[in-house]
C-alpha cells in the first residue's frame, strides 16, 4: 500500500502520524486518572505501528508519476479483508452473547469486560460499523471508480479514510469493554471517538465528491446516488445525535445535550435512519452495481430507480418515531412516524422489485452461480424485511411487538438476510476481479457458504418470530379473574428453547463467514502464485451495460 | 419530472444539495417542535434531581449497558400499567441526559422499580441473580460490591448537568463529594447535609450493607431505589398535557 505513495506523500504520512502519536500521548498523559488514558495509549500504539510500517518501506521504489490510466485498488483490497475480519469478530461475539442468554453462567471469568451488557455493543458495532462500514467504504471506492471511469481523487486520503475509520471502530469496541459507553443505541462511543469519526467522514465525503468531479461519464450512476446519500445523511445524523458536553477535555464521560422526550426522538431519528442510510442506502448502492454486473443484465427500470431513491431519502427520515409508540412522546409525532413508515413500503418494494426484475432472463445464472444467488436472496430479504418493518410500525401491531424478540428477529432478517447477503455477494464478485483471477479459489465453498448463511438466517429469524410473539402474548394475557396470567419470569423461561435455536442459527452464519474467509485467503494466495489475468482500467470498462434504456 | 432528473444527475453538487434538502424535512418537522411546544413535557413542580450518589449509580447503569435489556418507559397499555405501575410521563425523564427509555425487555421494565424491593434484595440479586431467581438469565455483577465508587469528580458532573438545564444549586455542586459519602452514612452530619439539600424524601441508607466509603453497589442500588420516585406526577389523576 505504501509502495503506491510518492516520496512526498510518504513524508506527509510520516508527519501526520507523528502528530497523531503526540495526540495519543497527550490523552494518555493528561487523562491518566480516567479511562480515556487507555485510548490515549491505543492511539499512540496505532500511530507508532503505522510510522514503523511507513518507515520500513520508505526507500522502496516510487510509483510512476501519472497513474490516471489505472484504478487505485489497494484500499479496496485492504477494506475487503478488514471487513471480513470484523465480520468474524462481530459474529463470534454475537453468537457468544446469544449463548449467554441460553446459560448466563457461561461467562467463565468473573470480570466486568466479559459481561453481556458490555459485549452486546461490541457485537452490534463490529457487525454494523466494522463489517458493514468497511464493506461500504471498500465497495464505494471500487464502484465510484468503475462507474466514473476514473481513478480515485487522491492517494493518501483513501488510506486515511479507511484506516481512520477502523481506528474509530477500534476505539468504540475497546471502549465498551473498559466501560466507556454513552448508552445511545448504535451510537455508543463517547464524544472524542465521535469527533474523530466526523473528521474521517468529511475526508470521505470530499474524496467521493472529487472523484465524481473527475468522471468521464456525463451522468452519475444510480449506485453513486445511494453512496452519496449514505455519506451525507449519516454525517448529519451522527453529528446531531452525538451532541454532548464532555466532563473535560481529558475525560471520556459526557452528557448528552438532549434529555428525556427530545433525546428519545433524536435518538430514534438517528437510530432508524442509521438503518435507512447506513444499512439500506449504502447497500442499495452496492446492489445497483454488483447485481446487474454479475447477472450481465441492465437495471430493469431507470425510472423506478429514481422514484425509489427519492422516496427512500424523503420518507425514511420521518419514520423514527414508530420506535416510540404509546410512550410519553406526543401522539402526533407517533402518528406521523407510523404513516410515513407505511408509505415507505412503496419505494422499498420499488427497489426490491427493480432488483428482482433485473434478474429476469438471468434465472439460470441465479441457479448456477452462488454469488449471484447471494444477491438474489438479499433482494428477497430486503423486500420481506421492509414489509415487516412497515407492518410493525403500525401502532396496534407495535403494541404487541415492541420490547420483544420480534424486533431482534426483524433486525436480523434485515442484517443477515439483506445486508450480509448482499455484502458477501459483492465480495465474492469483487475478489476475483481485484486479484485478477477467473473465479474464486473454490466456487463450491461459495456454495457451502451460501447454504450455511441461508440456513442460519432462517433458523435465527423463525426462532425470534416465535419467541417475540409468545413473549408479547404472555405479557398481555389475562386469566378468568381478570388479572395478568403470567409473571415476567415465566416469559423468560418460555424463551429458553428459542434462545438455543437462535444461538445455533447464529453459529451457522458464523461458520459460513469463516468458510468465506478461507476461500478469500486461498484466492489471494493463488493470485500470488499463478499468473494473473489482465485487470480492468478506466479505458476498458464499459459502463453502459449496467443501464437500462432511458 | 424524469427530464429534470436527467439534468440533476449530471451535477454532483446539485445532487448533494437535493439530498440534504429532501432528507432534512422529516427531522425538522418532527423534532424541532418538541423543543417549542409547551405541552410536550408536563409541569412537575415536585420534581427532584438525582443526588450525586444516585447519579454515579446511573452512570454505572449506563456503563454496564443495563438499558440494553431493561426499559424505563411504561406504555399507555392496560397490561403494562397493571404489571409495572402508572404509565410514564415525559416530565419524569426531563433531567435524563441521555434518556434511558430502552427498546427491549429481556428483563422487566424498571421505570418504577424504586422501593419495590429491599436494598438487601437488590444487592444479593446484582451479586448473582440466580441466588434469588433461579430461572433468571441476567448477568451477575459480583465486582460491584468490592469496587469503590468513583466520587471525587462528582462536582464536575453536577456542574455539567446544570449547564444543560438540570437545577443543581451551588451548594449541591460544592458538596457533591461529601454528599455522595453522606448518603450511605445516615444520622451523621454529612447525612443530614444530604437531606437538607435534596429533601427529606431522599433515601439515606447504607445500601450495600457494608459500612465505609460508598461502593459501586451502593451507587447502583441508590439509583434503582430512586427510579420512579423523582416526582409523583404519574400518580396524580389526569394532569394537564397527558393524554
Amino acid at each position: 500500500m505504501i509502495r503506491e505513495l510518492t516520496t512526498g506523500q510518504r513524508q506527509a504520512a510520516l508527519a501526520f502520524l507523528a502528530f497523531f502519536a503526540l495526540g495519543g500521548l497527550f490523552l494518555a498523559a493528561f487523562g491518566r486518572a480516567d479511562p480515556i488514558a487507555g485510548h490515549g495509549w491505543l492511539v499512540l500504539a496505532v500511530a507508532l505501528i503505522s510510522l514503523f510500517a511507513v518507515l520500513t518501506r520508505y526507500y522502496d521504489p516510487e510509483p510512476a508519476a501519472d497513474r490516471s490510466a489505472e484504478y487505485y485498488d489497494a484500499p479496496v483490497k485492504t477494506g475487503i479483508i478488514i471487513a471480513m475480519v470484523w465480520a468474524v469478530v462481530g459474529m463470534f461475539v454475537g453468537d457468544w452473547v446469544a449463548w449467554l442468554l441460553v446459560n448466563p453462567n457461561l461467562t467463565f471469568v468473573d470480570q466486568a469486560w466479559a459481561s453481556f451488557g458490555r459485549l452486546r455493543p461490541v457485537h452490534t458495532t463490529a457487525v454494523i460499523f466494522g463489517f458493514g462500514g468497511n464493506a461500504l467504504i471498500a465497495t464505494s471506492f471500487y464502484v465510484v471508480q468503475r462507474t466514473c471511469r476514473t481513478r480515485l481523487a487522491g492517494h493518501l486520503s483513501p488510506l486515511f479514510v479507511l484506516w481512520g475509520y477502523n481506528l474509530f471502530c477500534l476505539l468504540a469496541v475497546t471502549g465498551y469493554l473498559w466501560g466507556i459507553n454513552q448508552s445511545k443505541e448504535y451510537a455508543e462511543p463517547e464524544w472524542y471517538a465521535d469527533i474523530w469519526l466526523v473528521i474521517v467522514w468529511v475526508a470521505y465525503f470530499v474524496l467521493f465528491l472529487r472523484t465524481l468531479a473527475r468522471r468521464k461519464e456525463p451522468h452519475i450512476y444510480v449506485a453513486n446516488w445511494y453512496y452519496l446519500a449514505f455519506i451525507l445523511v449519516v454525517a448529519v445524523l451522527h453529528i446531531v445525535n452525538g451532541l454532548a458536553l464532555p466532563l473535560s477535555w481529558t475525560q471520556a464521560k459526557s452528557y448528552s445535550l438532549f434529555a428525556g422526550v427530545q433525546d428519545a426522538m433524536t435518538q430514534w431519528w438517528y437510530g432508524h435512519n442509521a438503518v435507512a442510510f447506513f444499512l439500506t442506502a449504502g447497500f442499495l448502492g452496492m446492489l445497483y452495481y454488483y447485481l446487474p454486473r454479475r447477472a450481465e443484465r441492465p437495471i430493469f427500470s431507470y425510472r423506478l430507480s429514481i422514484i425509489s431513491f427519492w422516496g427512500i431519502t424523503f420518507f425514511y427520515m420521518w419514520a423514527g418515531s414508530h420506535h416510540l409508540h404509546y410512550t410519553a412522546l406526543p401522539h402526533w409525532v407517533q402518528t406521523l412516524g407510523m404513516t410515513f413508515s407505511v408509505m415507505l413500503l412503496v419505494p422499498s418494494w420499488a427497489s426490491a422489485g427493480n432488483a428482482l426484475m433485473t434478474l429476469n432472463g438471468a434465472w439460470h445464472r441465479v441457479r448456477d452461480d452462488a454469488t449471484l444467488r447471494f444477491m438474489f436472496v438479499a433482494a428477497v430479504f430486503y423486500g420481506l424485511s421492509t414489509f415487516e418493518g412497515s407492518f410493525m410500525a403500525i401502532r396496534s401491531v407495535n403494541a404487541l411487538s415492541h420490547y420483544t424478540d420480534w424486533t431482534v428477529g426483524h433486525v436480523h432478517a434485515g442484517a443477515l438476510g439483506w445486508v450480509a447477503m448482499i455484502t458477501f455477494g459483492a465480495i465474492y464478485a469483487s475478489v476475483p476481479w481485484l486479484w485478477k483471477q477467473k473465479t474464486m479459489w473454490s466456487p463450491r465453498l461459495v456454495e457451502v457458504h451460501f447454504w450455511l448463511a441461508l440456513a442460519g438466517t432462517l433458523i435465527y429469524v423463525f426462532a425470534m418470530w416465535n419467541s417475540g410473539i409468545i413473549q408479547g402474548l404472555m405479557w398481555r394475557t389475562y386469566n378468568e379473574s381478570g388479572t395478568l396470567a403470567y409473571s415476567f419470569i415465566q416469559s423468560v423461561e418460555a424463551m429458553h428453547p428459542y434462545y438455543i435455536a437462535r444461538a445455533v442459527g447464529g453459529l451457522f452464519f458464523l461458520i459460513g463467514a469463516l468458510v468465506g474467509c478461507y476461500n478469500i485467503w486461498m484466492t489471494i494466495r493463488a493470485a500470488q502464485a499463478d499468473h494473473v489475468l489482465e485487470g480492468d482500467t478506466p479505458e476498458s470498462a464499459p459502463r453502459a451495460a449496467l443501464e437500462a434504456g432511458r | 419530472m424524469f427530464g429534470l432528473h436527467y439534468k440533476l444527475e449530471k451535477k454532483a453538487i446539485a445532487l448533494v444539495l437535493a439530498i440534504i434538502g429532501v432528507s432534512s424535512i422529516g427531522g425538522l418537522v418532527e423534532i424541532a417542535p418538541l423543543f417549542t411546544i409547551d405541552q410536550t413535557v408536563e409541569e412537575a413542580p415536585d420534581m427532584r434531581v438525582l443526588t450525586p450518589l444516585e447519579l454515579a449509580g446511573r452512570n454505572i447503569y449506563i456503563r454496564e449497558g443495563c438499558n440494553a435489556c431493561h426499559s424505563q418507559m411504561i406504555r399507555t397499555l392496560r397490561d403494562e400499567v397493571e404489571r409495572y405501575g402508572p404509565y410514564s410521563r415525559a416530565a419524569e425523564s426531563q433531567y435524563d441526559h441521555p434518556m434511558l427509555w430502552g427498546s427491549k425487555r429481556t428483563g422487566p421494565d424498571l421505570a418504577r422499580v424504586g422501593d419495590k424491593y429491599s436494598d438487601a434484595w437488590h444487592a444479593a440479586h446484582l451479586n448473582n441473580p440466580r441466588d434469588l431467581v433461579p430461572q433468571s438469565v441476567m448477568p451477575a455483577y459480583p465486582w460491584l460490591a468490592r469496587t469503590p465508587a468513583r466520587i471525587d469528580d462528582l462536582g464536575q458532573h453536577l456542574r455539567r448537568l446544570r449547564q444543560l438545564g438540570v437545577p443543581y444549586t451551588d451548594a449541591m455542586i460544592q458538596n457533591a463529594v461529601a454528599d455522595a459519602a453522606g448518603q450511605v452514612a445516615p444520622n451523621t452530619d454529612r447525612g443530614w447535609g444530604v437531606a437538607e439539600r435534596y429533601g427529606e424524601a431522599t433515601n439515606l441508607r447504607d445500601f450495600d450493607g457494608q459500612p465505609g466509603a460508598p461502593t459501586e453497589m451502593d451507587a447502583l442500588v441508590a439509583y434503582l431505589q430512586m427510579l420512579g420516585r423523582q416526582t409523583n406526577i404519574a400518580r396524580t389523576p389526569a394532569s394537564e398535557g397527558a393524554e
